[in-house]
């Protein structure tokens, strides 16, 4: 029996998605397919496009793999445009020949529509659509000092962020009258557009650009209607897109008016056995420019395939979440209230930048739409409102005013019903997500790969887990937050115990509230929960067996057994007989030596008996340990500020002494990081530090919860202007509620980001004193400051801790001997053969 | 033929550190010896060497138990060493030397193979 021949017109990610439902499904046996894409590149998503830009590649962006289409039996032709369609020989033409068709699919997407303005072909003019677009932007902007991106809207928006991280001054021409026209109102266009200009990005709307000519002073100037005109190095149109419909028309199948390739709910074209799907396709007079419907006529069309009589496209939620240059901005259902009789309440609070929405029905039972800027966290539960018509609460204002004023929590997963969308990219509802826990998933991560949920967009992350976590608990099966198998408490929990309760040792802790003898887990995580209570010696003998290796021996373990040593250098500053120091010392154990990221130095290769006498030195030389073997305060960097810099406004070091001298030694459930700027510029580069201190011309701007490393995470903003003493009584808060509430090895960033209420209730509890436990926390961290001690001085002065650092207990002459060493760059590095 | 073997002193109780290890240089190469005093037997003996990073560094990770197993993790890169059998929990390929260890008055003993040399001398 012969195959029939199944041809797609178009390689991108709806394009992608129907080939990934077809080949799962039993009419794959009855085609050979071929895929047609006219870019070089397999299918990539072009939801995350800007991440190009930070550093994501085709990899990382791509929806399969090459493999992958070989392993389905799909011939796929990359970089070969269908050029012609011949609909009574059903045949498709390409550069390099013709090809016959059972049934087609076209799946060619949309253009970007550039404006007809005189000069638009100018070379440094581009539209934001494909990674060879973003190459060519990239290029541009090298030699370029600023960028224009024309529209306003949810891509352009996307635009600028890419330009301006690409180093641009960027500005955004919009021709409405606000930014984002068709997703939110004036009010919200308005906030939005104001916190985008706080970032630096400058807006332009009521606009209409009407030549692009050579600029004086950049390469090019845009000529406005009004008289007035913008100079610029690259110009980015971002005005709408254009159903891609060139093949339709010149084969003679119907098309909309203004574009589009006309389909019925069964995603098929005036052409029996043509059909259309995605941002090409016209259903009902609308075209769908998101990646969610298109994803659902990929599923109904491969349904239809099937023979499924039933299966019908019938329209799709056009909601959004996103957030555009850090700004949160949601759209939901009838956001401008057209319904007939629609009423609205609005919430506006232009002190914190936070703007709600909501368009109810005309017997106020009902959600119809809702807008949001500048916070999403009510996107969830308003979409759910909305997309399930479940019926709003006698007091509907609740669901958008804040929790100080009356608002409500959240809507738990329980009160949704079964056929609540959960997530909208691949159309999995709670009743779907039931169903694979019933059939034996037991965890988050199973779930979603078992129903796909979550693997699109990403935006349903949270709902997801809240979800999982409910239906698993219902069943009986615990979501465990124990620490570990020897106590049935969260970290949390452990602290409350222990401070509530006085104890002071884990083995009165274990013996009281936990079972068996302990582990490398519960250990150390108690040993840091009594330190952050009580502040006694980490050597003291109860807690020396519950330190992990680099707080026992309060050096860094190297892959060799050695230590690498870290004195405290506050703030960065060191005096140059104190380098001195640190060089002869590192000169006389021939240590090797590297200067930290954190304004420090690092001494590497010293064995267990080195530490000691090294230590007996640095102290006598006014060295501190710096615990950075530690969960607890690393360094606070500092830029040199107003003493010195021709643009500081305050005495950055000063103050970045002051709180490193504060919060040195405190343990905390992770490593800690601070750091201070003297000025706008940011030099310290405090926001990416759990703890960022940017000065201003009034004090202190304070921002909490930012990460480097492995998860990058810019800093919130927390409070502005602050006094000294405010800004440390505001940390002394924030650090205090983060060593009490965090889970072990949690850093601030992840803490912040799993706080129910996030930001928002961090700022009540700490400046409005919501809880009313600042005193106490404050009472707290006083109670550690006045009991620090160093504990290197501690330790080299009493001879039974000195006792612990022995290689070898019973020969003090004997060298290891994996310690091999050799020469590098004028330095010594370990030689280890592994075992 | 099994090779001979001898009680070697390694050190004293003032030595040991309670729920903790310390390491030894014995005609064997390099000990980790623990002292869980919950335990009875209290005394455990194991090679000092990790044999994931070969780096001699066993005696200064940290002990527990795990399933009621007496284990010690290791410090560089964290696997579980069952004190008893020297077995490595997370990879049953791979295990460490365990060594008999007993009191002996207030010295702590060793049973380790003669080396080679000095069976020769004596």
């Amino acid at each position: 029996m012969s195959k029939k021949t199944l041809i797609v017109v178009g390689n991108g990610m709806v394009g992608h998605h129907f080939l990934e439902q077809l080949v799962a499904s039993p009419a794959a046996a009855d085609y050979d397919i071929l895929v047609f894409g006219e870019e070089k590149q397999l299918a990539y998503d072009r939801v995350h496009l800007s991440e190009y830009f930070a550093g994501s590649t085709h990899a990382d962006l791509a929806m399969g793999t090459a493999d992958w289409y070989t392993e389905q039996g799909i011939q796929l032709l990359l970089n070969e445009p269908v050029t012609g369609l011949d609909r009574d020989q059903r045949t498709v033409t390409t550069p390099k020949g013709d090809y016959h068709y059972d049934e087609l699919v076209l799946a060619t997407g949309s253009y970007p529509f550039v404006p007809p303005i005189e000069g638009r072909e100018h070379p440094h003019c581009f539209v934001y659509r494909t990674l060879e677009d973003l190459d060519a932007i990239r290029a541009s902007a090298q030699a370029g000092k600023s960028g224009v991106v024309v529209g306003g809207g949810l891509l352009g928006l996307e635009a600028a962020n890419a330009l301006k991280s690409l180093g641009l001054q960027a500005h955004v021409v919009e021709f409405a009258p606000r930014l984002m026209p068709v997703q939110l109102d004036t009010d919200g266009g308005a906030l939005l557009r104001h916190k985008i200009e706080e970032l630096g990005v400058q807006v332009h709307t009521e606009k209409a650009t009407t030549a692009i000519v050579a600029g004086e002073e950049a390469r090019l100037r845009m000529n406005f209607s009004d008289d007035s005109h913008l100079e610029t190095d690259l110009i980015v149109f971002s005005a709408g897109i254009r159903p891609q419909d060139a093949l339709a028309r010149s084969s003679g199948l119907e098309v909309g008016e203004r574009g589009g390739i006309v389909v019925n709910d069964q995603c098929t074209t005036s052409d029996p056995h043509i059909h259309a799907i995605g941002e090409c396709a016209l259903w009902d007079q609308r075209i769908f420019g998101l990646v969610a419907p298109g994803y659902t006529m990929a599923r109904t069309l491969a349904s239809v395939l099937n023979g499924d009589q039933e299966a019908a496209f019938t329209g799709a939620d056009m909601s959004t979440k996103l957030k555009l240059l850090g700004v949160d901005v949601g759209s939901i259902g009838d956001a401008h209230g057209q319904t007939p009789g629609a009423r609205n309440i609005r919430f506006n609070d232009e002190q914190i930048g936070h703007y709600r929405r909501m368009v109810i029905s005309e017997d106020g039972k009902k959600l119809l739409g809702a807008i949001l800027v500048g916070d999403n966290s009510h996107y969830d539960t308003l979409l759910q409102y909305a997309l399930n018509g479940i019926a709003l609460p006698d007091n509907p204002e609740t669901l958008i005013l804040p929790e100080s004023q009356g608002g409500a929590p959240a809507l738990g997963p329980d009160a949704l019903p079964e056929t609540a969308s959960i997530c909208s990219c691949h159309n999995v509802t709670k009743g779907d997500i039931c169903g694979a826990i019933d059939a034996g998933c037991g965890d988050l991560g199973s779930v979603k790969a078992e129903t796909k949920a979550s693997t699109g967009c990403g935006g349903c992350t949270a709902l997801l887990k809240n979800v999982v976590d409910s239906e698993l608990e219902k069943r009986g099966v615990e979501v465990s937050k124990d620490l570990c198998e020897h106590f049935p408490y969260s970290r949390q929990e452990l602290f409350h115990l222990v401070k509530v309760n006085g104890i002071r040792t884990f083995s009165t802790l274990i013996r009281q509230h936990g079972r068996g003898h302990g582990c490398d887990i519960c250990k150390p995580a108690v040993g840091s929960i009594l330190a952050s209570c009580w502040n006694e010696h980490i050597l003291a003998t109860d807690h020396v067996p519950l330190q992990d290796t680099n707080d026992t021996f309060m050096a860094n373990m190297q892959k060799n057994g050695t230590y690498s040593i870290v004195p405290r250098i506050p703030g960065g500053e060191i005096t140059p007989d104190k380098l001195i120091v640190l060089g002869e010392v590192a000169k006389q154990y021939n240590l090797y030596t590297k200067i930290t990221g954190g304004q420090r130095v690092d001494l590497f290769g010293a064995t267990l008996s080195e530490l000691p006498e090294i230590w007996e030195q640095l102290i006598a030389a006014g060295f501190e340990t710096g615990h950075a073997y530690g969960k607890s305060l690393r360094t606070v960097k500092s830029c040199v500020g107003s003493t010195w810099c021709r643009y500081g406004v305050q005495d950055s070091v000063g103050m970045a002494i002051r709180l490193e001298d504060r919060y040195k030694g405190l343990r905390a459930p992770h490593k800690v990081k601070m750091a201070v700027s003297g000025c706008t510029r940011e030099c310290a580069e405090a926001q990416s530090k759990d703890f960022g201190v940017i000065a201003t011309e009034n004090g202190w701007n304070l921002y909490v919860c930012g990460n480097g490393g492995m998860r990058p995470r810019h800093a919130d903003l927390f409070a502005t202007d602050l006094s000294d003493e405010e800004l440390i009584r505001t940390i002394d808060r924030v650090v205090m509620l983060y060593v009490r509430t965090a889970d072990r090895l949690q850093r601030t960033s992840v803490w912040m980001e799993n706080l129910e209420g996030g930001l928002e209730y961090l700022k009540q509890v700490v400046l409005e004193d919501s809880l009313g436990i600042c005193a106490e926390l404050e009472e707290h961290m006083d109670g550690i400051v006045g009991t620090y001690q160093c504990e290197w001085k501690t330790a080299v002065e009493d001879p039974e801790k000195r006792k612990r650092f022995r290689e070898f207990v019973n020969a003090p002459e004997k060298k290891d001997p994996v310690q091999q060493w050799t020469t590098e760059r004028d330095q010594r590095r370990p030689v280890l053969e592994s075992a | 033929m099994k090779a001979r073997t001898c009680w070697e002193a390694v050190c004293t109780v003032e030595d040991l550190v309670p729920e903790s290890g310390i390491a030894v240089w014995t005609a064997a190469g390099p000990v980790a010896v623990f002292y869980l005093p919950h335990r009875l037997p209290a005394l455990f003996a194991i090679s000092h060497t990790d044999p994931f990073s070969g780096a001699n560094v066993l005696a200064r990770g940290l002990t527990g138990d795990l399933k009621g197993q007496p284990v010690v993790a290791s410090p560089l890169y964290k696997q579980h060493f069952n004190l008893v059998t020297g077995q490595c929990l997370e990879d049953e390929a791979v295990s460490v030397q365990t060594y008999p260890v007993l009191l002996d008055g207030n010295e702590i003993r060793l049973e380790v193979p003669v080396k080679q040399s000095e069976t020769e001398a004596a």
